[in-house]
């Protein structure tokens, strides 16, 4: 494999800058171009929330400063592109320039979904995804709005209704689901992140749909009807039903794709030296039991990022996810989930257990096989170590294994109250067992927060 | 923002305002028996004629005493100066004393009043505005519009703010004559604790101890639900409270020597100046064991504490200066600028003050052991030097009339010598390091915006790497603005802390290094 290729990455997200660093961390010579119309630099987009609420400034979302590009001879490409030549081997731009690769690799990342409601492109009417969707959301928002209504209760849903609590605005959320997220939590996890949200004074309106988004005189939205009926007035909409891969420019071309751009375990499409990555890849197949086709998150971005590195400068390995793991935040509630917990699942498969705080804001879930093997955990409002479940999930601990060893998994500051030990309690109450404990030190017993 | 909390502001300006105000009030007039109580013997009959044609006359300012006492004391010594007779230049400034004692003034008579106008209400205004914040609302860590905020992103009110404090601390180092109403003010609470008049440096540390306590009252609101920062606050709020403020004024009052048990050399870099040391070899059993105690935490609590916890324990939990970084600073911390240049700088700097005051101290005391033979009066060349440049404009008027311009630990990240000393034993032999939790990083950025330090904390959380730094004073914010529980800070065992190669866990196909 010649080393001088030029390696063109479209799009400058995590899987593409990702693979970028990846490239020239392995090889020295092949020519890298990454090619972002949204950014120069790159950024992280789950922090343009922060961004927003002034908890940040856009400068500080970006990782790398301005010189790492060019010590590490990555061409940053700025434009949108328009068209890609397969044939040629050639990038089109909306400029008109254009831009010769030897191998392409797509990763155009996603789109807001928008299911063809009507008013779906009023003024004040939109998703946020990219750095463009922010700015549109500080000037839909900057001033005359009082009332929001967000439609799709996700992640993105959550962190537009804490942006726009910050302004002051109230939110009304439309989610299609009995409880909030409830198509990934389980009913306990969904009903604890559904009363923190109240908390907040947000109105949440579970089993809702959007029906329609009414116009004012000037094209504005002014209020949006649901499906029963009821007509909600608000000055902002935000769509937050999902994301859908960003390839509207490369559908009916030779490319093969579905939803995204199919791929195989390689990354490859179906035309040679051209790849594709994070969100915007569709796989053949799902990489691994239980997942997705699509993968929509960063981690996955990642991993894609530089499985494909490799493949491009050595010997290609199939794309292989490990143990699966997830975080998020809800407003207050952190959220970090290892393994597999599906939001419903047949007590004759699986056994659960459950512990909930007296708070109401600190939860833990472990669910296990019938043989007692760990499959996966959920907790909310305290950290668990990932390190501690990887290897637990792995070698199949048994869920009483699990528990007894907690504390090794503990992850919260010192001095945080004890929240291990509530769960080992329940556990061993729940089964009747006898759990060998390790003793708290004195200090933490004197100064640390009370369960 | 509520009624109340305006109502606090407004409060804690009429504070602001009466206490800038208060050192231009009043009169001054000398008599000859204040400047003879005043001077030292030696002096007395020179100043008595230098001084001559101001006793007894009514000045109107500060300004007018002051300057007639410079002029006057000028012109006597400038004649010396020409015909190089250094020994007879009279080199003590007896303004601050002579001033103190020669106002006339409605603070002097009623200090209580003044005292409950300017501090007292900026204290009561503070708390006002400070208590009622995020009431009713759920717990967690908000740092909502920091950087729409004007005084917390550079803007006119931090601009202001960082000059007002530069004053200050000017006005303290250099010109403390004009503020002697100021320190009129608290002369009572000084005769209470120490027995003795005030000074400046009373009136400082009342002031400094009071804006750590209110503001400390503030991290407990802002960081509720934040055992660690509650702790670590209370911690540095007891430590300034007893042991730099009243304890070593209580000292005083049962005549043993001023010491702050807890200022640790270099930092307190005067501890082995042969006036201190004769100080405390001339005070007995107590004397001698202040000596012991202050060498046994140079050689053996320094390195033994942060082997086990960090610089940590001393930098956020113990020292004054660290104890006002995270409370008064603790607005400003996102200022620090994180480039990896000013990593560099900072290392340059850091160390060459760390060798400055180790290179001092060393023929300070080969100077004292060889009674002053060595070097004669280059030490106290030295010791003016390091005073005037590292003492107090380095660690007083940048090291806080720079927190809204460059963060809150410009000082302490760029001079202190002995937080450098804390940092080696922190880098190459400790326990301590922030842990990062697997793969769970999303590269947000709120860690390093938020670290005081000017960490790129998130250049290693996203490797999945531990950050082992030696300028990490472990006041664990980055850990508690993290967004996906990410970072925590842990004593562990040495094997494996710093991890060289991290493999971010989740990708089966390949395992990368950072």
């Amino acid at each position: 494999m010649s080393n001088s290729k030029h390696i063109v990455i479209l799009g400058n997200g995590i899987a593409g800058i990702t693979c970028a660093r990846n490239l020239r961390k392995q090889s020295d010579s092949v020519k890298i171009t990454v090619i972002s119309g949204e950014s120069k630099y790159f950024f992280s987009r789950t922090a343009l929330m922060y961004v927003f609420m002034g908890h940040m400034k856009f400068e500080h979302t970006q990782p790398y400063e301005n010189w790492f590009w060019e010590k590490n001879r990555i061409d940053l490409k700025e434009g949108w592109v328009e068209k890609v030549d397969f044939q040629g081997k050639e990038l089109h731009f909306q400029s008109g320039e254009k831009l010769a690769y030897d191998q392409l690799v797509l990763a155009t990342g996603s789109q807001p979904n928008k299911f063809g409601w009507a008013g779906q492109d009023l003024k004040g009417v939109q998703g946020l995804y990219s750095k463009q969707d922010l700015e549109l959301m500080e000037q839909n928002t900057a001033s005359g709005v009082k009332n929001a209504v967000i439609v799709g209760g996700g992640l993105i849903g959550i962190e537009m209704a804490e942006m726009l609590a910050y302004k002051g605005i109230s939110v009304t959320f439309l989610v299609r689901e009995t409880g909030f997220w409830r198509n990934i939590l389980p009913e306990e996890e969904s009903e604890l992140v559904g009363r923190h949200i109240q908390d907040h004074h947000m109105n949440l309106k579970l089993q809702t749909e959007l029906e329609e988004i009414i116009s004012d005189e000037s094209g504005r939205v002014r209020a949006i009807r649901t499906n029963k009926g009821e007509e909600i007035p608000c000055q902002f909409v935000g769509l937050t039903a999902g994301v859908t891969p960003r390839i509207d420019f490369l559908k009916n071309t030779e490319l093969q794709t579905n939803r995204g751009i199919l791929v195989d375990s390689f990354f490859k499409t179906n035309i040679p030296d051209v790849f594709a990555i994070g969100d915007c890849a569709e796989f053949h197949e799902p990489p691994a039991p239980g997942r997705n086709k699509i993968q929509q998150v960063w981690y996955t971005g990642r991993m894609h990022g530089e499985t494909l590195a490799h493949n491009l400068l050595n010997e290609p390995v199939p794309y292989k996810p490990g143990v699966w793991f997830n975080s998020a935040k809800f407003l207050d509630i952190e959220y970090q989930t290892y393994g597999f917990v599906p939001s419903d699942w047949s007590d004759q498969d699986y056994n659960s257990f459950y512990w909930e705080h007296d708070s109401g804001k600190v939860s833990f879930r472990m669910l296990t096989n019938v043989e007692n093997v760990l499959i996966g955990v959920n907790n909310f409002g305290f950290r668990l170590r990932h390190e501690f479940f990887d290897h637990a999930i792995r070698e199949k601990w048994t869920g009483t294994r699990v528990i007894e060893n907690l504390e090794q998994a503990n992850f919260d500051p010192e001095f945080f109250a004890p929240y291990i030990r509530g769960i080992q309690g329940a556990y061993a109450k729940e089964k009747g067992l006898n759990l060998k404990l390790k003793k708290r030190s004195f200090i933490q017993k004197l100064f640390s927060a009370k369960l | 923002m509520k009624l109340i909390q305006r109502l606090g502001i407004f409060f804690f300006l009429i504070g602001l305002i009466a206490f800038t105000a208060i050192p231009f009030f009043g009169e001054y007039q000398l008599s000859e028996d204040q400047m003879t109580s005043i001077v030292k013997d030696i002096h007395r009959e020179e100043m008595r004629s230098i001084l001559s044609p101001m006793f007894g006359k009514e000045y109107s300012s500060s300004f007018a005493f002051v300057g007639e006492y410079n002029d006057l004391m000028a012109g006597y010594n400038d004649v010396l100066k020409a015909e190089s007779k250094w020994d007879q230049v009279i080199w003590d400034d007896y303004s601050f004393p002579l001033a103190k004692a020669a106002v006339i003034s409605p603070i002097k008579d009623s200090p209580e009043l003044f005292l409950f106008l300017s501090i007292g209400l900026a204290v009561f205004g503070g708390l006002l505005y400070i208590l009622p914040k995020y009431k009713n609302e759920p717990t967690g860590i908000k740092n909502n519009g920091v950087f729409h905020s004007s005084m917390k992103n550079k803007g006119w009110l931090g601009m202001l703010t960082g000059s007002y404090l530069i004053l200050f601390y000017v006005m303290l180092y250099w010109f403390p004559a004009y503020l002697v109403n100021l320190v009129w003010m608290v002369e009572p609470i000084s005769l209470v604790l120490s027995g003795n008049p005030a000074s400046q440096w009373f009136l400082y540390g009342l002031i400094y101890t009071l804006a750590i306590l209110v503001m400390g009252i503030r991290m407990f609101r802002k960081y509720r639900g934040n055992r660690y920062q509650q702790i670590r606050t209370a911690s540095v709020m007891f430590f300034q409270t007893a042991f730099a403020f009243l304890i070593p004024e209580i000292l005083v009052l049962l005549n043993q020597p001023y010491f702050d048990f807890k200022n640790i050399w270099p930092l307190d870099y005067s501890f082995f100046y042969d006036y201190r040391i004769e100080s405390l070899t001339q005070s007995g059993a107590i004397g001698m064991f202040m000596l012991v105690w202050g060498i046994l935490l140079i050689i053996v609590g320094v390195p033994a504490f942060t082997y086990f916890y960090g610089k940590r324990w001393y930098c956020s939990w113990v020292c004054g200066c660290g104890g006002l970084a995270e409370t008064v600073g603790d607005p400003y911390r996102q200022l620090s600028d994180k480039s990896v240049k000013s990593w560099k700088i900072e290392r340059y700097l850091i160390h060459s003050v760390l060798v400055l005051a180790v290179v001092m101290t060393v023929l300070t005391i080969a100077n004292y052991f060889s009674s002053f033979g060595l070097l004669g009066n280059v030490t106290n060349l030295l010791h003016s030097f390091y005073g005037f440049f590292i003492g107090s404009a380095f660690a007083g008027v940048v090291g806080t009339g720079f927190y809204p311009l460059m963060g809150n630990r410009v000082w302490c990240r760029f001079g202190c010598p002995l937080a450098a000393y804390l940092g080696l034993v922190q880098r190459f032999k400790s326990r301590f390091r922030i842990t990062t939790n697997g793969g769970q990083c999303i590269s947000c950025g709120n860690c390093s915006t938020y670290c005081e330090m000017g960490i790129d904390v998130r250049w290693y959380a996203q490797r999945g790497q531990n950050i082992v730094r030696s300028s990490c004073v472990g006041c664990g914010v980055c850990s508690a603005v993290c967004p996906r529980g990410v970072l925590k800070l842990e004593n562990g065992p040495e094997e494996g802390r710093i991890n060289d190669m991290p493999i971010i866990i989740g990708n089966d196909s390949i395992k990368v290094n950072a």
